[in-house]
């Protein structure tokens, strides 16, 4: 276990090096002088703008470019953005907030989610099983924006329940809304995925030779058949984590919440290489080790998956 | 949350019922207007500054509005345009070339630090200096010394006592003195020369407001201003400060004025174009603004030169049916153009002579068209090119559409991915057709909405106009001994552009904006920038 754990983590190094290194690459292809566009129909003389290229190593090839990058790195020096600012600054601004959002998101998403979805696979073809398919269906097919601007609406403006957009502390109660339109798609895949195992694995063998033993009804449900309907579900959250992480565009505009989607996306448009990096960095890394986390449950979960050497 | 607010206006209410009881009663004074609370805090709309606030760094608006409340120049603007002193007593000169500057007393920075004649001077030889490479230097290149390629001291500029100062131009510029209330021509305090960078965070002002303390800019969230007790210009605040929120959408911070988290927003989000006159009844805002917005049509691609190219010109010009895209598309949030500067500028025109070549005129569109092909025929497609990251496309295409139909010609729109890469196009002079174009004025005055653009040779004019005549005319105006001689030679040079159209001007985008019941006076400036110190909250 310990041995295979730490392979998956040195794995992460040369993922981390390609992918930067591509980040990179993608970025320095972008169309146009990023800094011209800085100042848009107002063109400072070319002399002005020559420097601050000069000065964000925008005048050197892409290699050179991504060496200068790199070093800084591992000086603990991730640059700056064409304002100035730290990008390491900037990361641990947005990455707190970003991450009570996601987390918030997955909390809602795995207990509501598995919940219903497990009442409606007891209950399969009874009228709340029949209500969570629409809802749900409901929920994957409407877009979050739309979600978002009418639960904003609704409860913001209209009812004045909610903050209608969330204020610079971005504290918990204030992201509820937003973590719930945020969670809504996923949401609904968990109540059908969780919904479909529980349904199958009623019918297996296992569940049948439980039940024969004599236990109760609630231990077959929660020990037997939940317990082993969590392995699919745990796949999904896992993969979850990392695009709640990164995903949240949408959801962050719409409430105007400071965080890393939003970051990432300014940063892309003006054509700022080091942050977009470090940000996409940081991205793959959780992303790797959700995973890493994802298969370490698997063993937990399943008794018969084990990893061996 | 409902109950509380409730609960609040029914406190102020009885509050307000009480003041005007114990003014009924004092029987001498007269009843004012509500006057506002001035320690209210007014929040308002913004977007997070693109670089250090130093006035000679700060050339788009999230910054600009920082940097307007924090710093105040010689003069300032009135919500008209029209110019009133503040640092300043007074700005002479007989020449138009060599200007005298006195400053007014008792003038000080908000860390005591007085504001004198070498404030200003010290400041503008920073703005101006190459190697500092300020976004805004070519504000200085009027001034004796000034060099785009080299580190050199602005000679024109010299003090001569601690509350004078003179100001040696290159040539005669008879309206010189209006350009100063942009905030590029703020003074600095000595500590600013310390360390820049660091100024930039935390700047020290000598305007109607100071920022909250150090850290009073939260980097992507807001940023909070005080009033600052030191100033005592023309622009009073009648509040207690500004906490400027930064949005990345529109409609989040639309939701927010009608959520009753944010009292001013100066724009409406497209979404809201059908609506917000019922959501906010009495309390909008849209009129003409200065930012002029236009295609400009290069000179280096085949049929768009000579005499051939003057035709096609007015032919496409004649071919867009203005009014029609700005009721359809815009909701009457753009006015039509008259002319390339705004309404709201001094010396504004609808009726320049060729102006009817900005008129939808099928016939004659058609006419001048064919007379275009029986010099060369033309063949392929127009094409428009814009940023598709700036919510252009629908106008963009509506207006291929109303070419299309009024020549018969295939009109496409061309979409780039960002404004960068639009831009690397236009600067390498490989457009296909027509780009989009726009400008908005740093200053109220006609010179600023035409020499930055058609000038031969200057620096926003990507393509490449040129002409003897309107360089010529915007030279005799800029010399011109009167306003209204200039402002005279300055339509003079409009009419040379209306004939070679270097720039097919399409409309003037208004300022729209919204605000909540509880605050008041709220006026929309020249700038399109709420005057923030007149406005009250209940």
């Amino acid at each position: 276990m310990l041995w295979y754990t730490g392979k998956r983590l040195l794995q992460m190094i040369p993922v981390f090096f390609g992918a930067t290194f591509l980040i990179y690459f993608m970025v320095f292809s972008l169309p146009g002088d990023p800094i011209a566009a800085l100042y848009g129909d107002r063109t400072p003389s070319p002399g002005v703008i020559a420097q601050i290229r000069a000065q964000y190593y925008l005048d050197q090839p892409l290699l050179v470019q991504y060496f200068h990058y790199m070093v800084g790195f591992f000086q603990g020096d991730l640059g700056t953005t064409y304002s100035g600012r730290p990008v390491s600054e900037v990361m641990a601004s947005a990455f707190p907030v970003t991450a009570r959002l996601a987390m918030l998101a997955l909390i809602f998403e795995a207990f509501a989610g598995v919940l219903v979805g497990l009442i409606a696979g007891l209950r399969k073809g009874k009228l709340f099983d029949a209500s969570a398919l629409v809802v749900s269906l409901l929920l994957i097919s409407v877009p979050t924006f739309v979600i978002g601007f009418v639960l904003q609406f609704v409860f913001g403006v209209q009812l004045g329940w909610a903050r209608t957009t969330v204020s610079g502390e971005a504290p918990l109660n204030e992201l509820i809304l937003p973590a719930l339109v945020l969670a809504s798609v996923s949401f609904a895949y968990i109540v059908r995925l969780t919904r479909a195992s529980v349904s199958d694995n009623l019918n297996a063998d296992f569940v049948r030779t439980a039940t024969a033993k004599g236990l109760s009804r609630p231990r077959v449900v929660t020990v037997h058949v939940l317990r082993n309907s969590l392995v699919p579900v745990v796949t999904f959250l896992g993969v979850d984590l990392g695009s709640l992480m990164v995903g949240a565009i949408v959801t962050e505009g719409i409430f105007n919440i400071n965080g890393v989607g939003g970051t990432v996306y300014k940063a892309i448009k003006l054509g700022e290489g080091p942050t977009v990096v470090s940000f996409i960095a940081v991205m793959v890394v959780i992303f790797v080790l959700a995973n890493l986390l994802v298969d370490l449950l698997y063993a937990a979960l399943d008794p018969r998956i084990r990893y061996a050497k | 949350m409902k109950i509380n607010r409730l609960g609040i206006v029914a406190i102020s209410l009885a509050a307000m019922g009480a003041l005007t009881l114990s003014g009924c009663a004092a029987g001498t004074e007269k009843a004012a207007a509500p006057k506002g609370d001035s320690k209210a805090i007014i929040t308002t709309n913004g977007s997070e500054p693109q670089n250090p606030l130093i006035p000679t760094n700060t050339a788009e608006t999230g910054g600009g509005k920082v940097v307007t409340s924090v710093f105040a120049g010689l003069v300032s603007y009135t919500a008209k345009g029209e110019l009133e002193n503040e640092v300043a007593k007074s700005i002479e000169s007989d020449d138009a070339q060599n200007w005298t500057v006195t400053l007014e007393d008792g003038w000080k920075f908000s860390n005591d630090e007085p504001v004198t004649a070498k404030s200003f001077v010290d400041a503008w030889n920073y703005g101006a200096l190459f190697s500092n490479a300020q976004g805004s230097s070519y504000f200085f290149d009027d001034i004796a010394g000034f060099s785009y390629d080299a580190d050199s001291e602005l000679t024109g500029l010299k003090v001569v006592d601690e509350k004078t100062f003179t100001v040696e131009l290159v040539a005669p510029e008879a309206d010189w003195p209006l350009r100063l209330g942009y905030s590029a021509y703020s003074p600095l305090p000595e500590v600013a020369f310390e360390d820049m960078a660091a100024f930039g965070e935390n700047p020290i002002g000598n305007g109607p407001y100071m920022l909250k303390g150090e850290g009073a800019w939260e980097h992507d969230v807001k940023i909070d201003l005080v009033t600052n007790p030191a100033y005592d210009g023309v622009r009073k605040p009648a509040n207690g400060g500004l906490s400027i929120v930064f949005y990345d959408s529109q409609d989040a911070a639309y939701a927010d004025v009608q959520g009753g988290n944010l009292d001013v927003l100066d724009a409406i989000p497209d979404a809201a174009f059908e609506t917000y006159e019922s959501d906010f009844p009495e309390r909008s805002v849209n009129q003409p603004a200065a930012v002029f917005q236009a295609l400009n049509m290069p000179y280096y691609l085949e049929h768009w030169s000579g005499k051939e190219g003057e035709l096609r010109r007015a032919a496409i010009s004649m071919s867009i049916n203005r009014d029609e895209i700005t009721d359809v598309i815009f909701q009457g949030t753009r006015t039509p153009a008259t002319d390339f500067t705004s309404p709201v500028i001094d010396g504004y025109s609808d009726k320049l002579k060729g102006a009817d070549v900005l008129e939808y005129n099928k016939k004659e569109a058609k006419k001048l068209w064919a007379e275009a092909d029986a010099i060369a025929p033309y063949t392929g497609t127009f094409d428009i090119a814009y940023n598709s990251d700036g919510g252009h496309q629908a106008w963009v295409d509506a207006v291929a559409n109303s070419i299309k139909n009024t020549l018969g010609i295939k009109a496409v729109g061309k979409a780039y991915p960002t404004f960068a890469a639009a831009l690397d196009d236009r600067d390498a002079k490989k457009l296909t057709g027509a780009t989009r174009a726009g400008w908005q004025a740093d200053y109220p005055s006609l010179f600023n909405f035409l020499a930055p653009l058609y000038q031969t040779g200057a620096g926003s004019n990507k393509e490449g106009y040129s002409s003897k005549e309107f360089d010529r005319l915007l030279k005799e105006g800029a010399a011109a001994s009167s306003v209204e001689e200039a402002t005279a030679k300055y339509q003079e040079a409009q009419e040379v552009l209306l004939k070679d159209l270097p720039t097919l001007p399409l409309w003037y985008s208004n300022v729209t904006g919204v605000w909540a019941e509880t605050v008041d006076n709220v006026v929309f400036g020249w700038d399109s920038v709420p005057m923030y110190t007149d406005i009250t909250k209940k």
